[in-house]
Parts: structure tokens; C-alpha cells; sequence
């Protein structure tokens, strides 16, 4: 009762803070719910970008022969289709989960560094928008893959510069995002949420956020080198001037192997946070979950030459990171244990969220098992560089990661907007991605298989019946996200018009404090701190 | 429990109908033609394995839950949550399977790596973007890139239906030949940037990087044609690339390295005679075609920004000697083609493109004087 006079008076005081009037509103703010749904925004603009890229490839390598785009061109859409998913969509979409979901979930009223917070958003738009701005670039947009190897990007035409620079601003930005992150779960927390009290979702990203801290600088490094080798005559990656360009790989990929968790330990958060809620039991295993998570956290940083096994290593290098990267599957194994055990003996419904993370369970291991299949360094001779690990690697963030932000997406929405979606489109969306997201990547394992390379334009006519089939599934998985863009823009705008409660789902506020929360929520939450913690999670 | 006994029997048959289908299909890696390939098969298939039936234990888990613990089924859900003897028994048990499968893989590596006690040696070197053989013991040296008829094929927009040609895309105007049932080392580089040469049969891919240099061996038993391609994104023609090994029986390949060292012979002959402009010019239509036109474009213009035109170009319409030595020498991403190309080549592609692409400068060179610049340079390696 008192905590109800508390906020009344609370609001009396401040009653000119809400948020500003018009589109100013949306460029000055510092509010975390606000930044969150920028980022998400955003990151679903850049979803169809790429996804209008992954289009133009699927399209030309429908049938064997050049049909539509040259091959510099279709270089160019392979570099530029990665790097918007990876720094475009999927990071600032989870990004934007965070802002959204921590400072709920820990009971802060906002984000630590809520001016930090608006600027790292307004560098990742500027850092994508000058990353787009290189298609229209003489010579063309990078086009040597989102890895960016040299010597072959330095033959990039006036785009080489811009492209490092973007890269700078969106490392500037995920650096920003992290600290934020950090300072907010170690300051903020409501009297009572210990560490081992935390959401799940909340430790995956706190985990992350030292990742981002520890490797956005050594990218940023590196292509700061390729920068100086290419207009400052140095020569760390050329071998004329005593560098060496296998260098440049040792240490991308050092940046690279932790990235790829970056936007694998969020989504293992969100799933741990919904499965439990719609299995109607606690997580199972909370404390081994996040032992896992830490420990593939620390092994992601000592496995990066296993995307290098061709490169020419020595016999020591190549068992060693073959050993290593093995060990990955334990972590990792025990997640889809405990998720599994999770499911065992609840009380499971199926609404489109949990679709959505049962899906990503099952996928996600698929891209677990071929990884598995590629840590074997003398058997990675063979898969290395071609379609099989296009296929592992797309496994493992578009029915992975992609599902679980649409999951999260459902699952959050009715909290966000108030309004509730329509289940039947969200089931709907659901099967038409499940099933067109396998006719597009599994047929990717046979092709790589029987020998076809990746980042080619166009394939010998053995190839010809499994990327027609790879191509069609791509084109239905491109038209349904259409749909789930549709249920955002309808659930913003009423949606069903069904009142939701403040719970949403059953019994979720005995799993985390935002479900205690108004259904949406005020501008400003937990101006005073929650006194109860639930600990259902645990 | 009946049930689920039925379940994984269904699908242990599937997963071996799968299996058999495999061979049709092409839906699964080839076994190769080298010992080293199927050591490398037979552990592909282990690990291939392993993760099925770990697959069908944890998914056939799961959906028997999901049909089973459903709440329209009228489940109750439990309420445990935490059971340290089982965290403890699914750490070590996937411990105990990668131990293992690495033993096997550790001796399939250290056989791989080990490169002792070869019999021949060829040097591969990567170029943009064709592949350059050496064979270090008998001094045959040749360029191989991808034949003419896929190369026609796949201009954008050719309208020629790619089943038309023969192994479009894995042929090659000369294929590297080596012998049977000889242990072969190969040495690997690039005069650019990073590729990577695979020929599946052989069952590895090695990267080329400039500068440095890679090893890897090969030992095949039966003569056959073996293709593959270079698979280390290398730029634009990075998909037309491909590598043709041909495999003969010790006397063939004999018979094989005379024809070559013949054709030398000839070569240097042909260099010396006189050759008229109209002849010159005839023959470096099809040298500019398979060496320059991957930039220069077909018909000379270039790729504003990346590849400068030779249309109405001040160094293909200025003095011929220049345009000589810049072409011999290299430029920045132009490769010095002084000894990639024979000296007939390099003097027809010169007054090529002087007398074609729209340029009528009317002079040519002859062979005989490119013959004596390459002679004057030094070998560059």
C-alpha cells in the first residue's frame, strides 16, 4: 500500500517527465524503453536489407549460368548481406532486447548510462547507413566476404576507407552498449537480486557484454592495420614488406569466433526465459546453465583458428585447435539438456513464442552437430570453404538466433504495446519459417558435400537441382517475414484489441519481475524498487 | 514404451535409407580416390554418426514430451528443477565420446601433415585468376584456367544453357598431370591474393598465400580425372577458376612429360620466325581473351574505378615499348605477365589490343623481341 502512495507522490513531483513531444522525442531520448524499440527498429529495417541481398544471391544462383548480376556484384552482396545481418539486425536487435528487458528484470528504473545510451544507438545508424553508402561507391561495395581478408580487400575500390570507418563507429557503439550493459546489472539490481538470482536472459548478456568489451578493440585493430598497410605504407599483412596476411586471419578471427557468440549467448537467455514460462515448470539446472554459458564464453576465445585449419599450420596448431574447439559441444550439450529437461514433465502450451524456441532448440543443435562434425581438423579439409559450413553457420543464426528474437519478439510484444497479436498469423508466420527455413538450408549440406565452394555466382550443373530447391525455399522464407513485420505493425496499433493482463502469459510474473509490471508499462518503471523477487527461474 | 522402441526403429531405418540413397544422389562426401581421402570419409561417417543417435536420443526425448507433457493432455507440470548427478552424467558422457573421436582424427592429421619421403614435387601458385604449375623435378611449367567453352557460357546474360558444355565450370584449357602410385608433394603460393586449391577426390584443400609457403601430399592409385576448384573467395572470378588433375599410369606420364618438353621446343621455334600484324593480331584475340579480358573486359572497356579500359587508353595508343614493359613488369593489381606468358602470346596480346578494342595504332611487335627481353630478366624465382 505504501509502495502505491510512494509512486503517486513520485509522479505529483515530475509530472513534465514523460516523453517529449513529436519526432524529437525519438532523436533526444535517453529512455531506456525508448532506445529499445529504436534498436528493434532498426535491426528489423536491416533484417529486410539483408534479406533483400540473401534475395538478389538465392536468385542468381537459382539455375547454373549468369543471369542477373556480375560477379564483382554478387561478391559485393555476400560481403554486404553478412555484415548488415551481423551488425545491422541480429546484434542491435538483441541490443535493443536489453534495453527493453534488463532494467525490467532487474527492477532499475533505467539503464545506467542513459546518455551513452542515445549516442551508441545514433553511431549504429550512422556506422550501417556509411556501410550502405559504399554500394554507391566507384570500384563498389567491399566484396572480399564480411571476413574482410586481405590482400584481396585491399583491392576494394574507394569503398576500403568508408567501410573501415563504419566499422569503427559500430565498434564504438557495441562498446558503448556493453559498458552500459555492465554498469546497469552490477549497480542497478533491486535489493534482493543476487547475481545467481538473475533472469537467465539477463546473465547471457552480461556475459556478452565482456565479450564486446574484450574483442570490438582487437577488430577495430585490425582493420585499422589494413587501413595503414593500404595508405601508410606499412606492411602488417604483406609478406614484400616482412608482414604477413595469414596474421590478419589469427587475429579477425580472434575478434570473430567470440562475435559469433555474441549473437548465439543472448538467444540462449531469451529461450531459457520462455520455455520455462510455457512448460509451466522452472529452468532446469539455472546455476549449470550459467556455468555453461561462462564456460563457452571463455572457450570461444581460445578456439579461433578452426576457421583457419587450410591456412597451412603447424601439426601442433592444428591439434590443439581441434581439441579445443571439441570441448565447445560440452557446454553447449548440457544447454539442450537442461532446456530438454525443462520440457520434461511440464505442462506444455504452444503458443507462438514457445514454437518458436522449441524450433530453435531443435535447429540450433542441428548447427551444433555439424559444428561438432567441423571441429575434426582432418575432416574440415573437405568441409572447409564450402557450402556445409554455409549451411552450419546459417543453421545457427537463422533458426537460432533469428527465431529466438521472433520469439522474443511475440513473447515481449503484448508487454511492450499492450495489445495482443493475432495467434493465429503468429502460428501461421511459424510453420511457413520452420518449414521454408529447411528447404533453404539443409539442401546447403549435401551441395557442400558434393563439392560445391561457397561465395561463388555460379556452379557446375551438378549442383543445379539442390540450390533450385535451396532458392524456392529461400524466396517463401523471405515473403513470410512480411507477415511477422505486418503482426508488429498490427500489435503496435491495437492488435487483437484483447485486453492483456499484466501478466500475459500464466503465471509469468512468478518468473520475472516485467510481468509485475502494467501491460505496456509506464514511460518510467521501478521508480522505486520491487520488494519481491521471484525466483520460479531458479 | 512399446511405442517409442517402434519410433527409433522407424527412424534408425530412415537414417540407413538415407544412407544407401547416397551414392544417386550425391548427398554425401565422396570417398575420394586416396588413402588419405578415405581415412578422412570413414571418420566424416563416425562423426556423421555419433551425432545422429545422439540426435535421435535427445529429439526423440524431447517430442516425446512435447506430445506427452502438454497441457491440453491435462499434465500437470512438476516442479524439479536441478539434479547434479544428472548435470554430472551428460558432462562426462560427451566427454567420453570426444575422446573418442579424437583419436581417430589425430592420427588422420598427423598422416595428412606428413609431407616425408615424396617422390615428385609441383608447385602450385595461385593468380587472378588461374592456377600456375610447376613441376619442380623436370621443369615443366604451364598456366591452367578455365576453358574456353564455360568461359563463353558464363558471361552475364550469354543466354547458352550451362548443360550445353562439358564439365561446365570444372574443365580447364590444360590440366595439371601427375603420375600413379607415386607419393606427390605439392608446394603452394600466390602471386596475389589468398586461394585455396581443392580437388575433393584428393580429400583436402590447401590455402595459397603470397609469400609464403604450404605443403600437402598426394599418393593416387587408380588413373583417372579428377576436378576441383579454388575455394578462397579471391576477388571476382573467384567461381571460374577450377583445377583438373589428370592421374596416368607411369609410362603415359612418361610419354606425357616428353610431348611437353617437345612442345618447349617448338614454342621457341615459332618465336623466331617473322610474323605478320594480321597474324599477331588473330592470335591475341584469343590470349586476350583468356588472360585479359576478366578485367579488361571483352571488348576492352574496362570496369570503371577497379579495371581501367584499353579502349582509346594513352598507354595502349602511346609508345609501344612502354606498354611492353608495363604489361611484362605488373602494376599495382596487374600482374606482371613478362614470364606468365610464351613470347608469341605476349607480342600478339600487345599488338591485340594496339590494332583491336577499337584502337588502330597500326604497329605490332614481334616475338622474337619479347624472347630476348625474357631472356634478359632474371628468373623471378
Amino acid at each position: 500500500m505504501s509502495a502505491v502512495v510512494a509512486e503517486h507522490d513520485d509522479h505529483h513531483d515530475h509530472h513534465e517527465h514523460g516523453p517529449a513531444k513529436g519526432l524529437l522525442r525519438w532523436v533526444i531520448t535517453t529512455n531506456h524503453k525508448d532506445i529499445g524499440t529504436l534498436y528493434l527498429l532498426f535491426a528489423l529495417a536491416m533484417f529486410f536489407v539483408g534479406g533483400t541481398m540473401a534475395m538478389i544471391i538465392r536468385a542468381e544462383l537459382f539455375e547454373p549460368g549468369m543471369q542477373f548480376v556480375n560477379p564483382q556484384f554478387f561478391n559485393s552482396m555476400t560481403t554486404m548481406h553478412a555484415l548488415v545481418m551481423v551488425f545491422g539486425a541480429v546484434m542491435p536487435a538483441f541490443v535493443g532486447l536489453a534495453n527493453w528487458m534488463i532494467p525490467m528484470m532487474i527492477g532499475a528504473p533505467d539503464m545506467a548510462l542513459p546518455r551513452m545510451n542515445n549516442m551508441s544507438f545514433w553511431l549504429l545508424v550512422a556506422g550501417v547507413l556509411l556501410l550502405a553508402s559504399t554500394l554507391f561507391m566507384e570500384g563498389g561495395a567491399p566484396a572480399s566476404g564480411w571476413t574482410l581478408y586481405p590482400p584481396l580487400v585491399l583491392q576494394t575500390g574507394k569503398a576500403l576507407p568508408f567501410a573501415i570507418f563504419s566499422v569503427h563507429l559500430l565498434g564504438i557503439s557495441s562498446i558503448m552498449g556493453a559498458i552500459n550493459i555492465i554498469a546497469t546489472i552490477f549497480n542497478m539490481r533491486a535489493p534482493g537480486m543476487t547475481l545467481m538470482k538473475m533472469p537467465m536472459f539477463v546473465w547471457t548478456w552480461l556475459i556478452t557484454a565482456f565479450l564486446l568489451i574484450a574483442i570490438m578493440p582487437v577488430f577495430a585493430g585490425a582493420v585499422t592495420m589494413l587501413l595503414t598497410d593500404k595508405f601508410f605504407n606499412t606492411s602488417f599483412f604483406d609478406a614484400a614488406g616482412g608482414g604477413d596476411p595469414v596474421l590478419y586471419q589469427h587475429i579477425f578471427w580472434f575478434f570473430g569466433h567470440p562475435e559469433v557468440y555474441v549473437m548465439i549467448l543472448p538467444t540462449f537467455g531469451v529461450a531459457s526465459t520462455i520455455i520455462p514460462v510455457f512448460a509451466r515448470k522452472p529452468l532446469f539446472g539455472y546455476s549449470s546453465m550459467v556455468y555453461a554459458t561462462a564456460s563457452i564464453a571463455f572457450l570461444s576465445f581460445i578456439v579461433w583458428a578452426h576457421h583457419m585449419f587450410t591456412v597451412g599450420m603447424p601439426i601442433a596448431g592444428e591439434l590443439y585447435f581441434m581439441y579445443a574447439t571439441m570441448l565447445i559441444a560440452i557446454p553447449t550439450g548440457v544447454k539442450v539438456f537442461n532446456w530438454t529437461a525443462t520440457m520434461w514433465k511440464g505442462s506444455m502450451t504452444f503458443e507462438t513464442p514457445m514454437l518458436f524456441s522449441i524450433a530453435f532448440v531443435v535447429l540450433f543443435t542441428m548447427g551444433g552437430f555439424t559444428g561438432l562434425m567441423m571441429s575434426v581438423a582432418p575432416v574440415d579439409f573437405q568441409y572447409h570453404d564450402t557450402y556445409f559450413i554455409v549451411a552450419h553457420f546459417h543453421y545457427t543464426l537463422v533458426p537460432a538466433s533469428v527465431f529466438i528474437l521472433m520469439a522474443a519478439g511475440y513473447f515481449w510484444l503484448p508487454k511492450w504495446t499492450g495489445h495482443m497479436y493475432d495467434e493465429r498469423i503468429g502460428r501461421l508466420h511459424f510453420w511457413l519459417s520452420v518449414v521454408s527455413v529447411n528447404i533453404l538450408f539443409f539442401p546447403q549440406h549435401f551441395l557442400g558435400l558434393a563439392g560445391m565452394p561457397r561465395r561463388i555466382p555460379d556452379y557446375a550443373v551438378q549442383f543445379a537441382d539442390w540450390n533450385m530447391i535451396s532458392s524456392i525455399g529461400g524466396f517463401i522464407f523471405g515473403a513470410s517475414q512480411l507477415l511477422f513485420l505486418y503482426i508488429v505493425i498490427d500489435t503496435i496499433k491495437g492488435g487483437t484489441g484483447e485486453k492483456v493482463t499484466d501478466e500475459v502469459w500464466e503465471d509469468a510474473a512468478k518468473h520475472s519481475l516485467e510481468w509485475t509490471l502494467p501491460s505496456p508499462p509506464p514511460y518510467h518503471s521501478f521508480t522505486t524498487p520491487p520488494t519481491v523477487i521471484p525466483t520460479e527461474h531458479i | 514404451m512399446k511405442k517409442t522402441k517402434q519410433l527409433f526403429a522407424g527412424l534408425i531405418l530412415m537414417a540407413l535409407g538415407l544412407g544407401t540413397a547416397q551414392a544417386e544422389y550425391t548427398l554425401n562426401l565422396m570417398k575420394g580416390v586416396t588413402k588419405v581421402s578415405n581415412d578422412i570419409y570413414d571418420l566424416h561417417m563416425l562423426v556423421l554418426w555419433i551425432c545422429v543417435f545422439i540426435g535421435i536420443g535427445v529429439f526423440g526425448t524431447m517430442f516425446y514430451s512435447i506430445y506427452h507433457h502438454r497441457k491440453s493432455r491435462g499434465h500437470k507440470a512438476e516442479q524439479f528443477h536441478e539434479n547434479t548427478t544428472v548435470e554430472i552424467i551428460w558432462t562426462i558422457i560427451p566427454t567420453l565420446i570426444l575422446i573418442g573421436m579424437a583419436i581417430p582424427a589425430t592420427k588422420a592429421m598427423i598422416e595428412l601433415d606428413d609431407v616425408q619421403e615424396s617422390e615428385m614435387s609441383i608447385k602450385v601458385t595461385g593468380h587472378q585468376w588461374k592456377w600456375e604449375y610447376d613441376y619442380l623435378d623436370n621443369g615443366i611449367h604451364f598456366f591452367s584456367s578455365l576453358d574456353e567453352a564455360s568461359n563463353k557460357v558464363r558471361q552475364v546474360g550469354s543466354g547458352i544453357d550451362p548443360r550445353s558444355v562439358p564439365h561446365y565450370l570444372l574443365n580447364v584449357d590444360k590440366p595439371l598431370v601427375i603420375p600413379t602410385k607415386k607419393k606427390i608433394r605439392f608446394v603452394f603460393t600466390s602471386a596475389d591474393v589468398i586461394h585455396s586449391w581443392w580437388v575433393p577426390d584428393l580429400g583436402w584443400k590447401k590455402d595459397t598465400n603470397p609469400g609464403f609457403i604450404n605443403e600437402s601430399w598426394t599418393s593416387v592409385d587408380e588413373p583417372g580425372t579428377y576436378r576441383g576448384q579454388c575455394t578462397e573467395l579471391c576477388g571476382k572470378d573467384h567461381g571460374f577458376m577450377p583445377i583438373v588433375v589428370i592421374a596416368m599410369n607411369e609410362p603415359d606420364y612418361n610419354a606425357w612429360v616428353d610431348q611437353q618438353k617437345a612442345a618447349v621446343v617448338a614454342e621457341a621455334g615459332s618465336a623466331n620466325k617473322q610474323w605478320t600484324t594480321e597474324e599477331l593480331v588473330a592470335k591475341g584475340k584469343t590470349v586476350y581473351e583468356t588472360s585479359c579480358a576478366s578485367c579488361h573486359m571483352q571488348d576492352g572497356a574496362g570496369l570503371p574505378g577497379t579495371f581501367p579500359a584499353l579502349k582509346a587508353s594513352p598507354v595502349v595508343t602511346g609508345d609501344i615499348n612502354a606498354q611492353v614493359k608495363l604489361v611484362f613488369e605488373g602494376k599495382g593489381m596487374m600482374p606482371a605477365f613478362g614470364k606468365m606468358l610464351s613470347a608469341v602470346d605476349f607480342a600478339a596480346v600487345i599488338t591485340y589490343t594496339r590494332n583491336g578494342l577499337g584502337n588502330s595504332v597500326g604497329d605490332s611487335i614481334q616475338p622474337s623481341a619479347i624472347q630476348t627481353l625474357q631472356s634478359a630478366t632474371p628468373a623471378a624465382d
